[in-house]
């Protein structure tokens, strides 16, 4: 095979494990989207919310000591303890989980049945309120993310791609944790919707909620239920870009990535947001490869969105979405 | 008791259809703007024009044309940043090939220019809708602002790709660059946002206006009446853009002096103006300055009250300010949906009958 | 930290507090939140700290106390104005801003008030003709000091001779970013090595495609300009990919505790260009210590105390105190004036016994600044980070930089902004 050729191979592979990244962040919007109609602007920094929680925990700092400090000018900053990682990650998932209690009690069972917009913006003002909060919480600087995940060039793709066609491919180690949790999480999630009951109650909401109220299901339950899916999704995605950068403002911006998946791949729906996001993946990485260096380069931001507004002018509902339908 | 209708009487439809019907509002509207126009500009210093009054006047126009394709149209754009830049840009090379030029004309052309860029960007909305739509528009953004930043044409080949405003005057008076008096800088963003809002105000109060809040609130029902989709969305992205366009060339000459496409006009920038019409209003002249007001003025009174005053941490201060903004947005919320414009209706509404409610 | 409670939150709060005139005021522009805060935090620590210093230890400078107002600009240019405004009632005597974008900003504006600007390391690099930008000062190095060291550093690994070599920058897409593009393919016409950019857009979370490519085109040494996240991912894909860290060279903005501990020891080797000492073993941190940190006064938790970013703050802190003593010195005036504090600044000489004097001997190279140099000598050397130590140290002293090409590009650069703003030379 030709040099060219192989790189490209190279790429493509690359852009399908970034790909599962980015569909990862999107299924939290597809989630909260389709049970609700709500499309949380708020999923970028609940992953960064997630991500400091775990590493607080872990590194046991103690919550709000910069505020503790200032007002009664102690001098208290860590708890004597260090986390086992797994503990620190089962109290974080559940700090989601009660971050989904709050949430649902006292924003959205306040505005059931406003429109859309209205939703929109309210997770907006949700978005601005926790991201001050995280960083009083935990405070601003830069922290260090280490759960045990393997980093780094994969040697066995290495030296068996070496063998086969004398160019050694990359892949990271973490892309590659990255993809087989991705994948185990919609395993969960699709048996979960399938065959649990609440699973059941999730989809009959996500089909009609004033059909699924009249046969008794807890509308409120199920927006607790998804709102602590889609944390957990968050720390799982905080998790995963953390490893690389460490946990910082930065990692909130993980949302941008996500918005031309969703486009792509449909709003309502999560086997669009996984095909979504391989497509972006790829997509990207490979004109970045072929045209970028034509054009100078730096050219993912942009492009990820122009691939999907193409796709959108020919299908206007996204890949998977359903079909807009309009009466007058 | 003195905010009511009665007594006033309306003999012509001219008068009936007045911006504004009751004579204390329209009195505070005249007083408003002499205000504005004839105290204010005595008394303002170089903090409050460029950390107050000039954000805020800028913000406003921009608020004001995103509400029109958004708010009046229905078209969710977050493109503002990028359209934003190509207003600066455009002014910028503008400026300075054509330093005779006044540099009203060149604020006036550069939202032309972006006018016929928004037109260009909004030709999908022809077939996308919805959030749909808003994440298309951020593939201008993107783009547009990569582009300033890749063809070095835009900024002139300067070594960091920064764009400087320079020392421009209107009728003798200096309003850009450093030598600027806070009342000229004041001035001429007052007489752009007042000229703007007049015009928005009757454009959307039009046949035009009618037609763009036809295609908002249905646009098959629309067009079966007889409006031309293709039209009336090219309008607005039109007028929308020119409005943007122009608070992004005022944004760059007068008020910051310098910019950058990525740090002046990112995606940050788009969302913080969609924020402000969600939060002042959508459909509302009055919304937009609401709006602009709270985004821009919010923050600084509370970062005044809280290091200035209390004397906390800027840090802690720093992250309350978000608390409190995204705590109010919530509150403003649940308490009325449908923005600070709505707000004030109903409180107008309430006053016509205070105090005799029955 | 004390909370002076004030009941009354009015309107009138809009309003900023009244000059207090007795003091030696420098506004810290800091940001401690938003997407720079990991460089952000200690450098603003550091700044505080060594002005505190100066006040509890010697009374502040020639007897008058030094006054630190902090202002959170989050790196944002507007909330950079606002700051600017707010603070400059306060009678500001020079501002140190620590972010490019706010720097181009507050050129024209600050020399037309008066205020010098202090810009260590960062900013409009042409400023350094003090001729063309009065009010501006970068000294002792700027970008495009900094590139050429680099590739002094490459020299010296390679014998002197370049020929046939591949050196990538890959940048920052941005004002910063830019900056050393310019110098970097002069000298690579000079010296014969094929150079080529790799831009990083904000915030460079998502690296991967930049760092195949590097890996296809095996280039022999990666330049390296970036801030924020872009640094720590950076790091961390080099490891990946197995770059060789020592030929993987970033700037001093890139080269900070910070930016490495996320990669672990993959990060060992990596090399960043200062100009500045590194590390805490220094008398002055010892001050730092016993009168700022113990006695409770530091700005941050202590825990910075010697770090590079923190280091700088420090740095730029002294240069300053030391340039109002020089203009009190001058002027024969302990309340100096902004524009006495710009004289200072520009007849500022620093002397390594006067170094030594003040607990950073070998800190810093020793220079002069003039009317027409305000760039100062433009030495930089190379710090290597030690992961099992956890440490950076440098490897090689301060070095001069490739004037001749630097200074034809100063001087273009310069003259544009002259011809475009109509600026008289000031020098005489």
């Amino acid at each position: 095979m030709s040099e060219q050729l192989l790189f490209a191979a190279e790429v493509t592979l690359n852009g399908l494990m970034a790909g599962v990244l980015y569909a990862l962040v999107a299924l939290g919007f597809v989630l909260i989207f389709k049970a609700s109609g709500i499309f949380n602007y708020a999923q970028g920094v609940m992953a960064l919310f997630a991500a400091m929680t775990l590493v607080g925990v872990q590194q046991g700092q103690i919550p709000f000591s910069h505020l503790i400090n200032a007002i009664f000018g102690t001098e208290i900053h860590h708890f004597p303890w260090h986390v086992p990682s797994i503990i620190a990650i089962i109290a974080a998932a559940g700090v989601m989980v009660g971050f989904a209690w709050i949430v649902e009690r006292y924003i959205l069972k306040h505005l059931v049945g406003q429109p859309d917009i209205i939703l929109f913006m309210a997770t907006i003002g949700l978005a601005y309120f926790m991201e001050g909060f995280g960083d009083l919480m935990w405070g601003s600087e830069l922290k260090t993310l280490d759960v045990g995940l393997p980093q780094g060039l994969n040697e066995t793709v290495l030296d068996a791609t070496d063998k086969l066609f004398g160019y050694g491919f990359f892949l990271d180690n973490l892309d590659i944790v990255a993809t087989l949790i991705a994948a185990l999480l919609v395993a969960a999630l699709t048996i979960f919707s399938q065959y649990s009951k609440q699973g059941r109650a999730l989809r009959a909401v996500a089909d009609d909620h004033s059909a699924a109220l009249s046969v008794g299901i807890s509308l409120r339950f199920i927006w607790v239920l998804v709102w602590s899916i889609a944390g957990f999704v968050a720390l799982v995605a905080g998790i995963m870009w953390g490893a690389k950068s460490g946990v910082q403002f930065s990692l909130s911006l993980i949302a941008l990535k996500a918005l031309p998946v969703l486009m792509l791949g449909g709003f309502t729906s999560i086997p669009g947001a996984i095909i979504g996001g391989l497509i972006i993946g790829v997509g990207e990485q490979l004109f970045e490869f072929a045209i970028g260096p034509l054009i100078g380069g730096a050219t993912q931001n942009w492009f990820a969105y122009v691939l999907a507004l193409i796709f959108l002018v020919f299908r206007p509902q996204g890949l998977f979405g359903e079909k807009i339908i309009e009466r007058v | 008791m003195f905010y009511r209708e009665a007594g006033d009487f309306k003999t012509s439809y001219k008068d009936d259809n007045q911006t504004f019907p009751i004579r204390l509002d329209r009195a505070g509207y005249w007083v408003a703007l002499a205000v504005a126009f004839l105290i204010i500009p005595f008394f303002v210093n170089d903090y409050w024009v460029n950390a107050v009054f000039a954000p805020f006047f800028i913000y406003a126009i921009a608020a004001l044309g995103l509400n029109i394709l958004t708010g009046y149209a229905g078209q969710v754009s977050l493109g503002t940043g990028g359209f934003m830049a190509v207003g600066a840009y455009a002014c910028y090379k503008l400026m300075v090939a054509f330093p005779e030029v006044s540099i009203v004309f060149h604020v006036l052309i550069a939202g032309g220019i972006t006018a016929v860029v928004g037109v260009a960007f909004g030709l999908p909305s022809l077939r996308i809708k919805g959030f749909y739509l808003a994440v298309a528009t951020l593939a201008s953004q993107f783009f547009l602002v990569w582009l300033f930043n890749k063809v070095p044409w835009f900024y002139n080949y300067s070594a960091s790709g920064q764009i400087n405003a320079p020392e421009r005057s209107v009728l003798g008076v200096i309003v850009t660059g450093p030598n600027t008096d806070a009342w000229a800088k004041y001035l001429i963003c007052l007489v752009f946002l007042v000229g703007l809002a007049w015009v928005a105000r009757n454009l959307t109060r039009g046949m035009m206006g009618r037609k763009w809040m036809g295609i908002r609130d249905m646009d098959i029902a629309a067009e079966i009446i007889g409006v031309n989709p293709l039209m009336a969305k090219m309008t607005a992205f039109a007028a929308s853009s020119f409005f943007v366009g122009v608070a992004g060339a005022l944004f760059f000459s007068v008020y910051l002096g310098a910019a950058e496409a990525g740090e002046s006009f990112g995606i940050t920038k788009s969302f913080l103006i969609l924020f402000m019409i969600i939060i002042g209003g959508l459909g509302s002249i009055f919304g937009s300055f609401a709006g602009a007001a709270f985004m821009v003025l919010m923050p600084v009174l509370l970062k005044n009250v809280l290091v200035g005053m209390m004397g906390w941490p800027t840090d802690l201060a720093a992250h309350l300010e978000f608390m409190i903004v995204g705590g109010l947005i919530v509150f403003f919320l649940i308490v009325e949906p449908h923005g600070l414009a709505q707000l004030w209706r109903l409180t107008k509404d309430k006053l016509r009958l205070w105090p005799f409610p029955h | 930290m004390t909370f002076k409670r004030v009941a009354a939150a009015s309107v009138a709060a809009l309003m900023v507090a009244s000059p207090v005139m007795a003091d030696l005021v420098f506004p810290s522009l800091s940001y401690r939140t938003g997407p720079f805060a990991a460089g952000g935090i200690p450098y603003a620590d550091g700044f505080a700290d060594y002005m505190t210093l100066l006040n509890e230890r010697d009374g502040g400078v020639g007897g008058v106390k030094l006054q630190v107002p902090e202002c959170e600009t989050a790196y944002n240019t507007e909330k950079g104005v606002e700051c600017y405004e707010a603070t400059k009632g306060e009678g500001a005597l020079a501002y140190n801003p620590l972010s490019t974008g706010i720097t181009y900003q507050l050129i024209p504006k600050a020399t037309a008030d008066d205020i010098p600007l202090y810009t260590p390391g960062y900013g409009r690099t042409s400023a350094a003709n003090g001729n063309v930008f009065s009010h501006v000062f970068n000294f002792p190095a700027n970008y495009w000091n900094g590139a050429s060291a680099a590739v002094n550093h490459l020299l010296d690994l390679n014998g002197g001779d370049l020929k046939g070599k591949k050196v990538i920058l890959l940048h920052f897409n941005g004002a910063y970013g830019k900056e050393p593009i310019p110098t970097l393919t002069a000298l690579g016409e000079k010296h014969g090595f094929e150079f080529s950019t790799i831009p990083v857009d904000y915030p460079g979370q998502e690296q991967k495609s930049q760092w195949l490519q590097i890996r296809r085109e095996k280039p022999d040494y990666v330049l390296f300009w970036g801030w924020g996240v872009m640094n720590q991912v950076a790091v961390q894909e080099a490891a990946n990919i197995r770059f060789p860290m020592e030929n993987f060279i970033g700037v001093w903005w890139s080269g900070a505790e910070h930016d490495v501990e996320p990669a672990g020891a993959a990060a060992n080797g990596y090399k960043a260009v200062a100009f500045h000492g590194v590390g805490h073993d220094y008398p002055v941190f010892d001050d730092i210590n016993k009168y700022v940190v113990d006695a409770g006064k530091a700005a941050g938790d202590g825990s910075n105390v010697g770090t590079v970013i923190y280091n700088r703050g420090v740095y730029a802190a002294m240069m300053l105190a030391e340039a109002a003593k020089k203009a009190q010195e001058i002027h024969g005036v302990k309340d100096i004036t902004s524009g006495q504090m710009r004289d200072g600044l520009e007849q500022l000489e620093i002397t390594n016994a006067r170094m030594a004097e003040l607990g950073m001997e070998g800190f810093g190279p020793e220079f002069k600044v003039s009317c027409a140099n305000h760039g100062g000598p433009g030495t930089a050397a190379i710090s290597q980070w030690d992961a099992t130590a956890g440490k950076w140290s440098l490897i090689s002293d301060f070095g001069p930089s490739d004037m001749d090409v630097i200074q034809p590009l100063i001087t273009a650069d310069s003259e544009a902004y002259a011809a475009e703003n109509k600026i008289e030379p000031q020098c005489k």
